[in-house]
C-alpha cells in the first residue's frame, strides 16, 4: 500500500466536504451551579482515534459520558452517524464504553463477561460464545476464558474490558483512561496494541486521558480541554508545533513564554518588544496589530546553543548555564540570560565526540525567527 | 504488648494452658462456645430428655428418666411415643405445615417490599441515606406490643382502615381483617421488615454503580440489567435477610395471638397450649425439638449450597 494514500485516507478532517461521523453542537452540561462542559462544538470522523486531553475536572469524562448516554446534555445536541442521540438511552446507542475501573461483572467468567453484550442482542448462546472466544483470541486471553475477574492481573482485566467493549463491533468505542491503571512499561506496550486493534477493526475510538504522552502517541487528533471548554483541536503535531494558547503550549511539553507587544511589522519580519529578551524578531503572523499584547512562545529544542556569538542573527542572547541535565539522547539546560531571565533549552546528543556546553559555562542562545510561535491568549 | 507477653506470669500461664491443649486462639473461641453450651445446648438436652418422658400429674409433670424397678435394678424409662403421637395427630402436622406456609409467604412479601427499599436507600446520596436507615430502625424504639395493638386499631371492623375506606365510599360494609391470616401476614412482615432490609442494604451498598452502567452500555434494558447484575450479586443478602425473617416467623407466637383468628394455626401457639393449658410437657418438648430441626434443616442446606458456590 502506498503510504501517502493511507495518510490522505485517514485525515478526513482536512477535507472540507467530509461528513463528520460524530457531531457535537453547542453541548453544555451543568450539575446544579457547576458547569462541567460549556458550549462544546466537536466533529469527529469515521475511523479516527480521537483523544480528549485535559487535567482532572476539565469535563472530558462528562463529555464522554454524554456520548455514551449516561448523562444528558443540558443544552446542545449530539449526533452519531447522522442520528440525533437526544432521547436514545445508553442500551440503544451504537456505542460501547471501556470504563476506567473496567467495571467487569465479578460474578461472571471472562467468557461470560465478553458474551454479555452479544446475548443482549438476542444472539444464540453458542454463537455468542464463539464470537466471544474469537475476541478473546484477539486480545490473547483465550486461555483465561473460564477465570473470574478477581483471578486476573490488572493488565489481563484491562484486555477483558477491551474485548467486552469491542465484541459488539460498536460504531464508536469510548475509552475512559483505558491505560490509567497499568504500570508504565505495560502502558507503553498496550498503547501500540490498542492502535493495532483500532486499525484492524476500523472502529472509531474516543479516548479520554490526562496523560499527554499517551495522547500524542495514540491520537489521530487531540482535543485539549480546559474548564469545560475545548481549547484546541488538532493533530498531535499541530498541537505541539502551533498551539493556539498559552494553556495548550504549556500543557503539552515544555515551553518558554515571553510576554511583549507587537512593535513593528515589516512584510518579511515582525518585531516584538519584550521585557525579558528585549526586541525579538519573529516571522510575520496575520491578524496582529501594532501594540497588541502577545506572547512569543518557543520550545526548548528550538534554541541554538553556542560558545561564540553567532553571526547573521539579531535573535541572540548571552547567558550562563545554571543547570544541565544529561538524559542520554538529549541534554536539558536552564540558562540565566544576562537580563536575569531563566530560559529552558535542550540539545540532542547526536555525536559521541562532541564537547557539549556544560554546567557553569557562559553561552549564547540564538533563535531562528520562524521558530517562534506568537500567541495572543 | 511485647513486654507483657515476655513477662514471667504471662509465659507461665501460657505454658500451663498449652499443657492443657489450649492456645490463646482457642480461649477466644471458648467464650461464645461456653455461652452456647450453657444457654443453648444444655437446655436443649433437658428438652430432649423431657420429650422422651410421659406426662404425669406431679411436680415436675413428667416421669423421671431413671427409676428403680421393683427388683431393685436401675431402669431407663424413655420412649419415642411423643414423637409418634406428633406424626399421627393431624393437629400437629397441620400446625407445622401452616407455620411453614405462613413464614414462607411472609418472607416472600418481606423480600418483595424490602428489596426495593434497601435498593433505594443503598443508591441514595450519603446524608439522605443515614436518615432513611434511621427511619427503618426507628420502630424498634417503641415496644413491640404497643405496635401490635396499634395494628389492631388499624385492622378492626371499625378501625382506621375500614372507617377511611367507608367514608371515602370505596366500600359499603367493613372488611373483615382482624383475626384472619392476612392480619398475621401483615403483622409478621411489618415486624420483621427491618431484618430483611438491613442485610440487603449492607450487600447492595457494595454494588459498584459502574457495573449498572456497563450492563446498560452493552445493551441491557433496565429490567435485564437488574436481573443479570444486582440480583445475582445480592444473592447472599437475599439469603441472609430471608433467613432472618423466616426463622423467627416460623415460631412466632405473639403476632398470631394478637392479630390471628381461631383458625390461624401456628406451632408457637400449639406449643404454648401444650405447656400451659394441657400441662403436657413431654409432648410440648417434642413439638419444640421437631420445630428446631425444621428450622435448622433449611439453614444447613443453604450453608452447603453457599459453600459449594464459594468453591468454584
Amino acid at each position: 500500500m502506498d503510504a501517502s494514500a493511507i495518510a490522505a485516507d485517514t485525515r478526513p478532517w482536512r477535507d472540507p466536504d467530509a461528513q463528520p461521523f460524530i457531531s457535537v453542537r453547542g453541548v453544555t452540561k451543568k450539575f446544579g451551579d457547576f458547569t462541567a462542559v460549556s458550549d462544546v462544538d466537536l466533529d469527529i470522523y469515521k475511523g479516527e482515534l480521537f483523544c480528549l486531553l485535559g487535567e482532572s475536572g476539565c469535563g472530558k469524562s462528562t463529555l464522554l459520558r454524554m456520548l455514551a448516554g449516561f448523562e444528558q446534555p443540558t443544552e446542545g445536541s449530539i449526533r452519531i452517524d447522522g442520528e440525533d442521540m437526544a432521547h436514545v438511552p445508553p442500551d440503544r446507542r451504537p456505542t460501547n464504553m471501556m470504563f476506567q475501573s473496567y467495571a467487569l461483572f465479578p460474578h461472571m467468567t471472562v467468557e461470560k463477561n465478553v458474551a454479555y453484550g452479544l446475548l443482549r442482542e438476542g444472539l444464540k448462546k453458542s454463537e455468542a460464545c464463539a464470537k466471544a472466544a474469537e475476541m478473546l483470541r484477539m486480545v490473547k486471553l483465550e486461555k483465561l476464558a473460564r477465570r473470574k475477574p478477581d483471578q486476573l492481573s490488572g493488565g489481563q482485566r484491562q484486555r477483558v474490558a477491551l474485548a467486552r467493549a469491542l465484541v459488539k463491533r460498536p460504531k464508536l468505542l469510548l475509552l475512559d483512561e483505558p491505560l490509567g491503571a497499568l504500570d508504565k512499561k505495560l502502558r507503553e506496550e498496550t498503547q501500540f496494541e490498542l492502535i493495532k486493534i483500532q486499525e484492524t477493526l476500523g472502529v472509531t475510538f474516543i479516548v479520554v486521558t490526562h496523560d499527554q504522552d499517551e495522547a500524542m502517541t495514540l491520537a489521530t487528533r487531540i482535543g485539549v480541554m480546559k474548564d469545560g471548554m475545548i481549547e484546541q483541536v488538532g493533530e498531535p503535531r499541530e498541537i505541539y508545533e502551533t498551539p493556539d494558547s498559552r494553556f495548550v503550549a504549556d500543557f503539552i511539553g515544555t515551553i518558554n513564554l515571553f510576554e511583549g507587544r507587537v512593535d513593528a511589522a515589516a512584510p518579511d519580519m515582525m518585531r516584538i518588544r519584550t521585557e525579558a529578551l528585549g526586541d525579538v524578531l519573529v516571522s510575520p503572523q496575520s491578524g496582529l496589530t501594532q501594540g497588541q499584547q502577545v506572547w512569543a512562545a518557543l520550545r526548548p529544542e528550538r534554541f541554538w546553543l553556542t560558545r561564540e556569538k553567532p553571526e547573521n542573527t539579531r535573535n541572540a542572547w548571552h547567558g550562563h548555564v545554571e543547570e544541565m541535565g544529561y538524559i542520554g539522547h538529549m541534554s536539558q539546560y536552564r540558562i540565566r540570560l544576562d537580563s536575569g531571565v531563566l530560559v529552558r533549552a535542550s540539545q540532542s546528543n547526536r555525536l559521541r565526540d562532541e564537547d557539549p556546553i556544560s554546567w557553569d559555562e557562559k553561552a549564547w542562545v540564538s533563535v531562528n525567527p520562524a521558530a517562534f510561535r506568537v500567541l495572543t491568549r | 504488648m511485647n513486654a507483657l507477653t515476655r513477662s514471667a506470669p504471662w509465659r507461665g500461664t501460657a505454658w500451663a494452658f498449652g499443657k492443657l491443649g489450649l492456645s490463646g486462639r482457642s480461649l477466644v473461641i471458648a467464650i461464645p462456645m461456653l455461652w452456647l453450651g450453657v444457654f443453648f445446648l444444655a437446655p436443649f438436652f433437658v428438652l430432649g430428655r423431657i420429650s422422651l418422658a410421659e406426662a404425669i400429674i406431679a411436680r415436675p409433670p413428667f416421669t423421671p428418666l431413671f427409676d428403680r424397678a421393683p427388683d431393685g435394678t436401675l431402669e431407663i424409662i424413655a420412649s419415642f411415643e411423643n414423637f409418634r403421637f406428633l406424626l399421627e395427630d393431624a393437629l400437629y402436622r397441620n400446625a407445622y405445615l401452616s407455620s411453614i406456609r405462613i413464614a414462607l409467604v411472609s418472607t416472600v412479601f418481606a423480600l418483595l417490599i424490602g428489596y426495593p427499599i434497601a435498593y433505594y436507600i443503598a443508591r441514595a446520596p450519603e446524608p439522605k441515606r443515614s436518615i432513611l436507615l434511621l427511619m427503618v430502625i426507628l420502630p424498634f424504639w417503641t415496644s413491640f406490643l404497643l405496635r401490635g395493638y396499634a395494628w389492631m386499631g388499624f385492622l378492626r371492623t371499625n378501625g382506621v382502615i375500614n372507617n377511611t375506606l367507608m367514608s371515602l365510599g370505596i366500600i359499603d360494609a367493613p372488611l373483615r381483617m382482624m383475626h384472619t391470616d392476612v392480619a398475621v401476614y401483615i403483622g409478621i412482615v411489618y415486624t420483621y421488615l427491618p431484618f430483611m432490609i438491613l442485610p440487603l442494604y449492607a450487600n447492595l451498598t457494595k454494588l459498584d454503580g459502574a457495573l449498572l452502567e456497563a450492563a446498560s452500555d452493552l445493551g441491557a434494558s433496565p429490567t435485564v440489567t437488574f436481573l443479570t447484575v444486582p440480583l445475582p450479586l445480592s444473592l447472599p443478602g437475599i439469603v441472609a435477610g430471608s433467613m432472618l425473617v423466616f426463622i423467627p416467623a416460623i415460631g412466632e407466637y405473639v403476632i398470631p395471638a394478637l392479630l390471628g383468628g381461631p383458625d390461624t394455626l401456628m406451632i408457637g401457639r400449639v406449643l404454648w397450649d401444650e405447656f400451659f393449658s394441657s400441662r403436657d410437657w413431654p409432648v410440648a418438648s417434642a413439638v419444640a425439638i421437631v420445630m428446631l430441626f425444621l428450622v435448622v434443616a433449611p439453614i444447613m442446606w443453604l450453608q452447603s449450597v453457599q459453600n459449594r458456590r464459594g468453591m468454584d
